[in-house]
């Protein structure tokens, strides 16, 4: 049976919310959880060690847990916490980029590789695995043709990489250094006043038609519609897919969670909907088409 | 420091050389590069002609083959690597770890640089390329500030080469889906970001409309003028504001800082736009040539002087210059 993971949470909720989500999270069929901050280097509301505490107790309920990196390193201070977090030897480290593959794999800490890691190609995969790669997740810009070739290129090779899919909730598709909750408020991001605490779930980018478009993020940029992968798992477990990732939203995640598992177990029929929250679904990257696009 | 230039076809090539540049980037008709146009790029007749143009005069070629190869488009782009090595050009400009990796043991004599769209931000990643694939020099993304990029540079364990002056991508390139989110084609897998063939723009009661796959990216009202529907570039809604959400329509200018990039021990200053006409690159390059020309005699001294400005100004997106995130007040 394929896997179900929490993806690292992409937000940026205060330290007692992130505490409640794991809390609750602890007794939801999900195996793995990826634990840390991912966007921004300004959200602290949880330091090093109360990850690394956090991570031990979900440990001690059964759950397997990586640590996350930050998807974009640009100082000397980001470089510190990336070193702080390869620095053990308890956790597998969740890579987002490369110097993240370069001070884990320096710390021979073995590693998976986050979907903002360009993994386009069997080769760049054997790359990796020599460096401690023990798992990868899809670009999320990537498809099933190109995921069945990518699988069925590392049974040739005789590598045994499991693949992992983000399937469900808002696509993270670009960062910057730019904060864009920050121009938005006109505050200089480095005095941001932490205006993403009263965003969990981002904010709306429309187009002037009322379109929703995306998600500013802080310095993330995420999709506007709901990626949604829960009809597809039949299709992933017929090709080899080890782990299904969730990325985790405020409200509503339980469901999202216990539907997904039923769904793995065979238990609803996939095309049985989830009716849940106000953005709309989409799956176009799944089919090659535009990543906003709903097919079926 | 050198100066870098792009080309986009034989004359741009040639002008280019004619202006100053020390080297210019090139890259082939196909989705192997990150420009990829219609009408774009050279065939290996016009590549190995430039080349050889470039090598008459002493200046060097590079070719970008800075796209992602999926397991289906592999043995084409290994193949762009093939063709680049059999021109002779002077180094090729990679992103993708399965190219590089390729490219290095294949071909360990021709120099690899690390293309900005690798996204290397840190020494520790640079030291990933350099460590893996014997990377000569590397892009820098244009996230960076200038504080930033001296931290990279004091621990650079290979050449580093900055944007200097062409459109302004405000995301970590490399790692900027949301071309391929809103049409189907993104700059790692086809080399185009909000590509033309998904450009439509309509005369309509409320203006001049500019569309992108059917998504409304700006509205012009009278008297505005309209600027290609880069999708990060259009006024958007937020919370009920409309406006520039993401980025203004501007042009990256970094002439202000150069002392302070030749401080830094960068050694190439590069020029965006392969997609730009040779009378364009002419005026660009010659400016380039110019100010570096004149940092290099009198170092110490160095003012911008106003007709440099001006020319640049003049072919910039919107008249508008900025200095990106080189300066911190920007982010």
């Amino acid at each position: 049976m394929m896997k179900l993971s929490l993806g690292p949470i992409l937000w940026f909720w205060s330290k007692q919310t992130v505490f409640d989500f794991y809390a609750k999270a602890a007794e939801w069929p999900v195996d793995t959880i990826y634990l840390g901050e991912a966007v921004c280097s300004r959200r602290r509301e949880l330091k090093p060690d109360d990850w690394f505490d956090l991570a031990r107790d979900l440990k001690a309920c059964g759950k397997e847990v990586v640590i996350s990196t930050q998807t974009l390193i640009e100082s000397e201070a980001d470089l510190r916490r990336l070193r702080r977090i390869c620095d053990q030897n308890e956790f597998l480290v969740e890579a987002n980029d490369q110097s993240a593959v370069q001070v884990a794999s320096r710390h021979q800490i073995p590693f998976i590789t986050g979907p903002s890691m360009n993994i386009y190609n069997v080769a760049t995969l054997k790359v990796l695995a020599k460096q401690g790669l023990k798992g990868w997740n899809l670009p999320v810009e990537l498809g099933k043709e190109t995921l069945e070739q990518l699988v069925t290129g590392l049974k040739h090779e005789g590598l045994d990489l499991p693949a992992e899919v983000f399937s469900w909730g808002f696509l993270p598709l670009a960062w910057s250094s730019r904060c864009f909750t920050a121009r938005h408020y006109n505050l200089p991001k480095d005095n941001c006043e932490f205006r993403c605490l009263q965003h969990p779930d981002g904010m709306e980018l429309r187009s002037r038609e009322s379109q929703e478009l995306f998600r500013l993020n802080g310095i993330s940029t995420l999709s506007g519609s709901r990626y949604d992968l829960m009809r597809e798992l039949p299709e992933m477990e017929r090709m080899g897919v080890n782990t299904v990732r969730l990325s985790p939203e405020h409200q509503g995640m339980e469901e999202v969670v216990k539907r997904f598992d039923q769904v793995r177990r065979g238990a609803v029929p996939a095309t049985d909907p989830l009716q849940l929250v106000e953005a709309p679904p989409c799956n176009g990257y799944w089919y090659g088409k535009p990543g906003m696009d709903l097919i079926g | 420091m050198e100066l870098v230039c792009p080309a986009g076809s034989l004359p741009a090539l040639k002008t280019a050389v004619d202006n100053g540049a020390d080297a210019v980037y090139i890259g082939f008709r196909d989705s192997t590069n990150a420009r990829q146009f219609a009408g774009l790029n050279f065939n290996d007749k016009r590549a190995a002609e430039g080349i050889d143009y470039a090598h008459s005069r002493g200046r060097r070629v590079f070719c970008a083959i800075n796209t992602y190869p999926q397991p289906d488009g592999w043995e084409q782009w290994k193949a762009a690597v093939d063709r680049a090595a059999g021109l002779g050009v002077d180094a090729i400009i990679l992103a993708d770890m399965g190219l590089l990796d390729y490219a290095a043991n294949r071909y360990p004599d021709i120099p690899r640089h690390l293309s900005v769209q690798g996204s290397a931000t840190s020494y520790e990643a640079l030291s990933f390329y350099k460590d893996n694939f014997d990377i000569r020099r590397a892009v820098l993304p244009r996230v960076l500030s200038l504080d930033q990029v001296r931290g990279v540079a004091k621990h650079s364990p290979v050449e580093l080469e900055v944007f200097a002056f062409g459109s302004l991508c405000i995301m970590a390139e490399g790692r900027c889906y949301l071309s391929s989110y809103l049409t189907d084609e993104s700059p790692n897998t086809r080399g185009a970001c909000s590509p033309a063939k998904a450009v439509r723009w309509q005369e309509t009661p409320q203006g001049l409309e500019s569309r992108l796959n059917d998504v409304l990216i700006d509205r012009y009202g009278q008297g505005e003028s309209a600027g290609y529907p880069t999708l990060c570039k259009g006024r958007f809604e937020v919370e009920g504001s409309v406006y520039h959400a993401i980025e203004e329509p501007v042009s990256l200018n970094t002439l202000d800082l150069l002392p302070e990039l030749q401080e830094l021990g960068i050694s190439a200053v590069k020029i965006e736009g392969r997609q730009r006409s040779p009378a364009y690159i002419a005026d660009v390059a010659r400016t380039w040539r110019q100010a570096l020309d004149n940092l290099a005699r009198t170092p110490g001294m160095f003012t911008v002087e106003n007709d440099w400005r001006n020319t640049l100004s003049g072919l910039s997106e919107g008249g508008l210059t900025t200095l990106g995130a080189y300066h911190r007040k920007w982010k």
